[in-house]
Parts: C-alpha cells; sequence; structure tokens
C-alpha cells in the first residue's frame, strides 16, 4: 500500500496501490492529505458516515474523494481512519478524523483523467490526478 | 507525439492532421514555435488536444495557443468550438474554475508618486482581500440572495453597491451571462460558495499592483485608458468552491449521460452532452451560473482593491477605473463565420482568452474601434501584457487568444529546486513588495516554472490573432 507523485506540469497526478479496492480507496485519501499538507487540530475526534453509488469503480472512487474533499473544506475536518465496505457498484464509509487547523494547498477537484482502476497480482492500482 | 507527426505550416503554426488518429473529427491547429512546442513534447498537451478533436459536433478545428501545458482531459491553452445545439458541451473542456479569469483596473497615479507607500498598500490590500485557504469572502450570504448573484451576476454588484455601470460595460457579456440558471446549481455547490463571495482562494491566483512600462500602441493604450509610468491593478480568480463543485457534479453526472446518447471518448474527464438534451442545458444554466458568481467575485475585490488605494492616496488620480475583466475558462454560446458559414457555436476556451476584435458586438462603444482588451498575466515577478483583439482572431481562432505564460515545471520540481522565502527576498530585492499566505505556494509560482511570456505574446502577435498594445511589471504581489 502507498502511493507516488507523477510527473504534471500544472496539477498532481499520484499512482496508487493496495491489496484490496477499500485500501485503495483509503491510501488515496490519504495521498490528498500528504499532498496538500494538511494540519490536524487536538480536540474530540469527528466522526462520519456515509454511503455513496457509483456507476463503475472508478466512479465511485471519484464521488468518495470528492466527498472527502468537501469535508475538508465545508467542516474543517480531516480523516485519517477510514473503514471502507465496497459492493459492487456501492460504496459505505466509516471515517475518523480531527478539525483541520491549517493546509497548505487545497485540492480543487478530483479527476476521471488517466483514471483506470487495474487489478494485479499484488492487489490494484491506478493513476489519479487532483486539479489544483 | 513528435514532430513528425506535425506540419509544420510556417514559423509560428502547425497542424496535427484529421488523419493522425481515426477517431479524430478535426484536425487540430497549433500557435507555437518550434522551441514553445519542444517545452511541450514530453507532456501530454498534444495527445490531449487530439482528444478534444474527437467530441461530436466539432466546427472547425481544435486551435491550441503558445501558453498550452498538460491539464486534464482538455490542454489548458485549448479552444473547441461546437455546433450549437446539437453539438455537445464539456464540462471538463472548460474546467473545474469556472470562469477563472482576470480583471485589470488602471490609474493616473505614477509610480514616483506610490513608491513610498507601496509597503502599505500591499498590507492594506492583503487586509481588504481575503486570500488562501479558507471560506470567508468580501461578504457572506445566505441561499436566496446568492441565487440572486448566480442569476445576476454583476447586475447584483450594481445593485448593492460594489460596482459602476462603467465597470459592468467594461466586463465580459456585461458580467452577467444569459441563460444561468441557479436551479441546477447543488446545494452543495451552493454552500460552499456562500462564503466566499469576494475572496482570491489559493494556487496561482493573485492580485498584483503594476506599473504600466512600455506603450506599444498609443491610441489603443490612450482608449484602454492605460498611461506609461502609471499604477494598475490585476486580478486572477475564478468561481471558487462553487465553480469547482459545479463541474465536479456534472462530469460525475456525464459519465452515465455518453452512455445515454451513444458517445465514445477517449478519455472520461472529456465527458459532454448534446446541448439540445436536458442534461446538457441543465450544465449550461449551471456553469453560466458559476460564472456570474466569478464575474461578482472580482467585482468584489476589485471594491476591495479600490478602497485600499482611496484610504492610502487621498487624489482623485488614484481612482482605479476599469480596463476590462475577462474570462479564460468558459463556454460561451457565440456566432462565428467557420469554413465559410456563419455557425451558432459554444466556444469552449481552457485557458484561453477571449479576443474579439474590432466592430464585434458586445464590446462596449469605446472599444468598437480597436477591439476587445486581451489581459495575457506573466509569471509573478515578471511581466503582464495588455493585447487586443484582432479581426484576424475572429477569423483564426474563434476570436480567442492567449491566456498566460503557460508552465513548465511541475509544482513538486519548482518547490524542489526554489525556496519560497529566498524567492520572495529575490523578489523584495527587485523592489517587488510581497505578500503571501504559503511559502511552498509561492515556490510553485516561481517564474522558472512558466514560459517566457514575451515569447507567448510574440507568436500571438506574429500570428495576427491580438496585437500588442502595453507591457507592465509588477511592484505588489498578493498571493493566497
Amino acid at each position: 500500500m502507498g502511493f507516488e507523485e507523477l510527473p504534471h506540469t500544472a496539477d498532481w497526478s499520484i499512482r496508487v496501490w493496495a491489496n484490496d479496492l477499500p485500501a485503495l480507496f483509503a491510501e488515496a485519501a490519504r495521498s490528498m492529505n500528504t499532498l496538500s499538507g494538511v494540519q490536524s487540530a487536538p480536540g474530540p475526534r469527528r466522526k462520519r458516515e456515509f454511503e455513496i453509488d457509483g456507476s463503475d469503480s472508478e466512479s465511485l472512487l471519484v464521488t468518495f474523494l470528492s466527498e472527502i474533499l468537501y469535508a475538508q473544506e465545508d467542516e474543517e475536518t480531516v480523516f485519517d481512519t477510514f473503514d471502507i465496505q465496497i459492493s459492487g457498484q456501492h460504496l459505505s464509509a466509516n471515517l475518523e478524523g480531527d478539525r483541520l487547523r491549517a493546509l497548505s494547498k487545497p485540492i480543487k477537484a478530483v479527476t476521471f483523467h488517466d483514471l483506470h482502476i487495474q487489478y494485479t497480482k499484488h492487489g490494484c492500482e491506478t493513476t489519479l490526478v487532483f486539479d489544483v | 507525439m513528435n514532430f513528425e507527426n506535425l506540419i509544420r505550416l510556417n514559423k509560428y503554426e502547425w497542424e496535427i492532421p484529421q488523419n493522425y488518429r481515426s477517431d479524430m473529427l478535426v484536425p487540430v491547429r497549433l500557435f507555437a514555435t518550434r522551441e514553445l512546442l519542444e517545452q511541450v513534447m514530453d507532456d501530454k498537451s498534444l495527445e490531449q488536444a487530439v482528444n478534444a478533436a474527437t467530441l461530436p459536433g466539432l466546427a472547425g478545428p481544435v486551435i491550441v495557443m503558445p501558453d498550452m501545458h498538460q491539464g486534464y482531459g482538455f490542454p489548458i491553452g485549448g479552444v473547441a468550438a461546437t455546433e450549437f445545439p446539437q453539438g455537445v458541451v464539456s464540462p471538463g473542456a472548460i474546467g473545474y474554475d469556472i470562469n477563472c479569469g482576470v480583471r485589470l483596473l488602471a490609474s493616473n497615479l505614477e509610480l514616483n508618486e506610490a513608491r513610498d507607500d507601496l509597503d502599505t498598500l500591499a498590507t492594506l490590500l492583503n487586509k481588504y482581500c481575503p486570500s488562501g485557504v479558507g471560506k470567508a469572502g468580501v461578504v457572506k450570504v445566505k441561499i436566496p440572495e446568492l441565487d440572486r448573484i448566480l442569476r445576476d451576476g454583476s447586475r447584483w454588484a450594481l445593485k448593492n453597491g460594489y460596482a459602476t455601470e462603467a465597470d459592468l460595460s467594461r466586463t465580459e457579456e456585461g458580467g452577467r451571462l444569459d441563460g444561468a440558471n441557479p436551479d441546477k446549481v447543488s446545494e452543495r455547490a451552493k454552500t460552499r460558495g456562500r462564503e466566499q463571495v469576494g475572496s482570491l482562494g489559493a494556487g496561482n491566483h493573485f492580485i498584483e499592483v503594476e506599473v504600466v512600462g512600455e506603450i506599444f500602441d498609443e491610441k489603443t493604450a490612450a482608449v484602454f485608458g492605460l498611461r506609461a509610468g502609471c499604477l494598475a491593478v490585476q486580478i486572477h480568480c475564478g468561481s471558487r468552491g462553487l465553480g469547482h463543485q459545479v463541474c465536479t457534479d456534472y462530469v460525475q453526472q456525464f459519465q452515465s449521460v455518453v452512455k445515454k446518447y451513444g458517445i465514445e471518448l477517449p478519455d472520461r474527464e472529456l465527458v459532454c452532452a448534446p446541448m439540445d438534451t436536458p442534461e446538457g442545458a441543465a450544465y449550461l444554466g449551471a456553469m453560466r451560473a458559476a460564472a456570474n458568481f466569478a464575474f461578482v467575485n472580482r467585482q468584489l475585490l476589485a471594491y476591495s482593491a479600490r478602497r485600499a488605494f482611496e484610504e492610502i492616496f487621498k487624489t482623485d488620480k488614484a481612482h482605479l477605473h476599469q480596463v476590462y475583466d475577462i474570462a479564460h475558462n468558459m463556454g460561451k454560446v457565440e456566432t462565428h463565420e467557420i469554413e465559410g458559414r456563419r455557425l451558432k457555436v459554444c466556444v469552449h476556451r481552457k485557458g484561453a482568452t477571449r479576443a474579439f476584435g474590432p466592430g464585434t458586438p458586445g464590446l462596449p462603444p469605446e472599444y468598437q474601434s480597436t477591439g476587445q482588451p486581451v489581459l495575457v498575466p506573466g509569471s509573478m515577478g515578471t511581466a503582464s501584457w495588455v493585447l487586443a483583439g484582432t479581426e484576424t482572431s475572429m477569423q483564426r481562432s474563434f476570436g480567442s487568444s492567449c491566456h498566460g505564460a503557460g508552465r513548465v515545471w511541475s509544482r513538486s520540481r519548482a518547490k524542489k529546486q526554489v525556496r519560497g522565502d529566498e524567492l520572495r527576498r529575490e523578489l523584495e530585492a527587485r523592489g517587488i513588495k510581497v505578500r503571501a499566505g504559503s511559502m511552498p505556494g509561492l515556490a510553485e509560482e516561481t517564474p522558472q516554472a512558466y514560459k517566457d511570456v514575451d515569447m507567448v505574446v510574440e507568436t500571438v502577435s506574429a500570428v495576427g490573432i491580438a496585437k500588442k498594445v502595453a507591457r507592465l511589471r509588477p511592484v505588489v504581489v498578493i498571493k493566497g
């Protein structure tokens, strides 16, 4: 499980890999935290549950990460613990995190560009491009 | 992609022929020198332009400007026109920051009269013009009021005392796109936008105080109100979280819409819908609403910049009159002559500026003889340009020109090679006052990360799609 930044002229592009699909989603969310340089504030832990549907795994991933971005911007919450269940085209998530204290650079959006989740002998991986 | 795939038409024009790939519906026309093209040959700019040439309903070639660089789905610096209403509109070909654009205000105050106050000016601009990560804009509105902003654009700002009739007259489309439909903007987008009205944001957005340097066309500069040696203010920002959410919503929704209408595309970020369908019409309504938000956003920042100027410089010479406000991420329904036919088309401009020439309907009376101002911000600390639209741009590029310098370095490379604090000291040593929310963010915008804006301008000028009017250099930089 991990991610690496790939060259991109204007935005952020990563390759992310994990043993299975839920872990891939969680690692992609962590990559956004790292790239944005989020800093959390001490205080009571914040919890959030949500369910989403998508036309396929890629669509689910974009929607899931977009939910994380929305929570970051509107609710000023940064998640670091991810319990994700995926069944077909349905995802349910139990997330935990802290209040966002600061971030160095926000991500505007998660794009579908170059997004193809591939299954390998080690699990699964994909590239992701974030608009910044 | 390499140079063997390109047809060189002349020193400044190249073509990727339609037969380069079997799914292309039109050729790609590139305005660039070989040197500028070499800077993008290793990234995906040209491949993305080829992908854009597969959008259904294209009329005329896909155009790519000399400041092109890799984006996502559609290249930055790209222009594509689709026949209205049967052609498609593609949210990804307009971008997440809908109506990201530039506003230029100019004064009659000479730099020499203001030099001692520049530091205070930088501080006040930074205070009155909210920037950086966070929510608070100049105003916070409730959803019904936000709906009025989305529907009325800069007319809302005029009604509420933040704008003048002259400002609106010198804003693209008068600061209000017809057909905006707030009902097609999601509640989530509105929630993101309602506290951000009048805020700069972060990234490459900025406010600069500049001094008008060389004048290349005295007559046109005089019409634009630009005087050599005098201060001007340039504001670069867009529709903030509201626009980002509108694009996110529709790119997601259109993933299934393309299947419904049997549209096959090489990149899912290019998903689209025919404009004569409910889905296409809904996006157009939402996109126009987001564009109106961005017009108001820049108007409120202009209001705040005027407040700072008036507070420091107690003279009429410091009044900031509006030169123009233009979008460089937008989809607009316009009429153009394409291959001998007058066609109504949706011109997708992503990282490209409208550049209407003299006599084009919609320009204010005073610009009918000159063509519209085309605002081309350069990289931080270098130079920006004011150009004018031409008849040639109407014939060759759907009335469009370049929008900036164009990146060549990735953000991570910029941060590895440049330290924000050192860059700030270097700029200050050159007499440029800097206020920045983040030093790494400042490093990402180092001038070395961008092409030479003079070379970009030289290219559009040589092709004839815009003509040089004036070159500006910064004295104050405010970055989020």
